[in-house]
């Protein structure tokens, strides 16, 4: 039992960092129909602006300031990359087709990665201590730990200010109108454009947040780092339905959980084979995943 | 025609350029960048350390080495590409192949084809050698590090019940794995349970925790310093204490780096120890301090003793005449077979990590030692012989 609640909680701390890094992926393809495959990149690049950032302004030092900082400047340099990738690259194919522009995310996903081993250099780094580890209060046997509540409650705080934006505002409701009927909003008065970054700029920040939990808890950082969580987060938006925003969350939840109790009991060598067989169950038999629509195809 | 005989001009400028008999054209080839650039850049630093003191010596026969590096970056398929370039387009003599077991097999494979002998400083998996008779080794293999850590902590520990976490994409953490289990039943032991893991992967606890369950005495993680000093942090936070036991996988700066105070009071078994007592070992310690301003770490010195070794080949390898009027491709191919003989008769070979001598599967024979991680310093434990 004691076993059970330790692989629930390690699965559910992974699981919200799945939920943060799948929402960039199910808001991009909810506003444009496609996937931003640069997105793990994206992610990669915040951890590096947090070490960066720790180093060079000597903010390296344990302290709740610090730590706050770090997940800032984080959000910001993702954001900033992830406005420059769609206005460079993804906005001049805005009419071509959607297979152009998926091509080109996948090429600006490489480029990120191997500039990333010139500018970085590809050997890990050690990402500086935000936050000093410690146990907060033991339940049953299982010892609490302070950067686990961290990484829970700054990924519920961003949960909620993204629900806040998404519905409670103006450029929230834009966005939704956006992702509903582009060709008609543009009469009503919204620039699509600006909508369209406004969205990409989000969910990037979303993911520097993500990044730097995650490097705070493992801190190890390279240029690679962001390829396999950013495929097992575009499995949990798929299952979650893509394009949904709570399927993303939910999505991010159930893999992060799955994963761990497959590898908690047994199957461990299978654990990046299941967000796979997720993928290809998913796509076979509910391919609009838990919670997405069918989008009737209109003339 | 015309195009033939520029054709032609171009060859033999060519050829009168490689024909330069006044150097020796060694090559090499590491993970300079990429996930286990530490490796690669103590083996390049070794390496050059060693060839610099050889041609400062007046080299081999009279010749300078001329040493040849491509960084693989880490990575499988650029070492195809740059193994292949040092043999048809640079024509070395021989390689040095890379620090770790994955890589050297893939090189080594283009060696064997080839017919160009290797030795690889490092790579201490059973099956590199196996390829073919030009591949050789200056280190001990897998089994040997297996038992040791089996011996040492069934003998010098007094522990019985093991749990093994394995790397299962990496040869050479399956091939520790395996033997320590072995050896761990032979010895009156017992593995409780066998976990896998990914190079790559970051987190460790649902692992840990099924290990944890289990109620282990120790835990043996034969893989690299990157993912061992996560599970080390993380085995640290879930309240684990029993001792870490590893590879010389383990040998990196970074290892502390990462795990920080979590990793200390960890065993591994390694090739040496820099408080050796030999004064060849304390001037080697000394001189790569003065000249790369830090210490040396076990590939540094594996890939320096390689290079010793591989220059005691040459050495003694035959030579062709400037009157030998026979086509050079075949006096090459003549000159690496004699290295590869001469490889192959290596005796008591005395080099800054021990005594060597080459065995009919042209793996080196040596002692391991067993040492304790203690921040970024590793402090000797004990000394395992091979017999």
């Amino acid at each position: 039992m004691q076993e059970f609640l330790q692989h629930t909680l390690n699965g559910l701390s992974f699981g919200s960092i799945y939920a943060l890094v799948a929402l960039g992926y199910t808001m991009v393809y909810g506003i444009l129909t496609m996937i931003n495959f640069a997105h793990s990149e994206i992610y990669m690049m915040g951890a590096f602006a947090a070490f960066y950032l720790a180093r060079f302004a000597g903010l390296d030092t344990p302290s709740p300031l610090n730590f706050t900082l770090g997940i800032l400047a984080g959000a910001l340099l993702a954001a900033i990359i992830g406005f420059f990738v769609e206005m460079l690259a993804y906005r001049p194919l805005r009419s071509s087709p959607k297979m152009n522009v998926l091509i080109t995310a996948i090429g600006v996903s490489i480029l990120f990665q191997f500039g990333g081993q010139i500018i970085f250099g590809a050997d890990p780094k050690s990402f500086p201590t935000l936050i000093e580890d410690r146990v907060l209060f033991t339940l049953a046997d299982i010892s609490i730990r302070l950067v686990d509540m961290l990484i829970y409650f700054v990924s519920f705080v961003s949960l909620g200010i993204l629900s806040f934006i998404i519905f409670k505002t103006q450029t929230g409701r834009a966005m939704r109108a956006v992702s509903t009927r582009p060709d008609m909003t543009p009469l009503m008065g919204i620039n699509n454009n600006k909508i369209i970054s406004t969205t990409f700029i989000i969910g990037s920040a979303l993911a520097g947040v993500a990044a730097v939990l995650v490097s705070i808890k493992y801190p190890k950082i390279d240029p690679m780092m962001g390829v396999k969580i950013g495929t097992s987060s575009f499995v949990a938006a798929v299952f979650g339905g893509i394009g949904s925003l709570h399927g993303a969350v939910i999505g991010g939840f159930l893999l992060g959980l799955g994963e761990y109790y497959l590898i908690g009991y047994g199957a461990s060598t299978y654990k990046d084979a299941l967000s796979f067989l997720i993928l290809i169950g998913v796509l076979l038999y509910k391919p609009t995943g838990l919670f997405g629509t069918t989008r009737k195809e209109k003339i | 025609m015309k195009k033939l005989l520029s054709l032609l001009a171009i060859s033999l400028l060519v050829f009168s350029c490689t024909k330069k008999t006044d150097e020796i054209l060694l090559g090499s080839y590491s993970s300079n960048t990429g996930a286990t650039a530490t490796f690669g850049v103590f083996q390049l630093h070794g390496a050059q350390m060693a060839i610099e003191e050889i041609n400062a010596k007046g080299g081999i026969n009279g010749k300078k080495i001329k040493h040849i590096n491509y960084d693989n970056k880490s990575d499988g398929d650029e070492t195809l590409a740059v193994v292949n370039r040092l043999i048809s387009q640079d024509k070395v003599v021989a390689i040095m192949g890379e620090a770790t077991s994955g890589r050297s097999k893939i090189g080594g494979q283009v060696a064997q084809q080839n017919k160009v002998p290797m030795l690889t400083s490092s790579a201490t998996n059973t099956e590199v050698t196996k390829i073919g008779n030009y591949i050789f080794r200056a280190c001990f293999i897998d089994p040997f590090q297996g038992m040791v850590m089996a011996k040492f902590m069934t003998e010098n520990l007094k522990l019985k019940k093991a749990a093994i976490l394995r790397d299962i994409k990496n040869d050479y953490s399956v091939g520790l794995s395996d033997i320590f289990a072995q050896k761990l039943k032979a010895a009156g032991g017992e593995v409780v349970t066998d976990i896998a893991y990914q190079e790559g992967d970051i987190d460790f606890k649902s692992q840990l925790t099924a290990i944890k369950a289990k109620n282990v005495e120790a835990i043996f993680v034969p893989g690299y310093y990157n993912e061992v000093a996560l599970i080390a942090k993380q085995a640290k936070e879930l309240g684990m204490s029993m001792p870490l036991l590893g590879g010389d996988g383990w040998s990196s700066p970074k290892l502390f780096e990462i795990a920080k105070e979590a990793i200390n009071g960890n065993y591994f078994s390694n090739h040496y120890t820099t408080e050796s007592t030999d004064p060849k070992t304390q001037n080697f310690v000394k001189d790569f301090k003065a000249k790369y301003k830090e210490d040396a770490d076990v590939m540094a010195a594996l890939a320096y003793d390689a290079v010793y070794l591989m220059a005691e080949a040459i050495k003694n390898a035959k030579t062709t005449t400037a009157e030998d009027k026979r086509d050079e491709t075949v006096k090459l191919q003549e000159f690496r077979d004699s290295i590869r003989d001469e490889l192959a008769k290596i005796k008591d070979f005395h080099g800054v990590t021990g005594k060597m001598s080459m065995d009919a599967n042209r793996d080196a024979i040596k002692s391991a030692v067993v040492v304790q991680v203690q921040g970024p310093e590793y402090k000797f434990i004990t000394s395992v012989s091979p017999n």
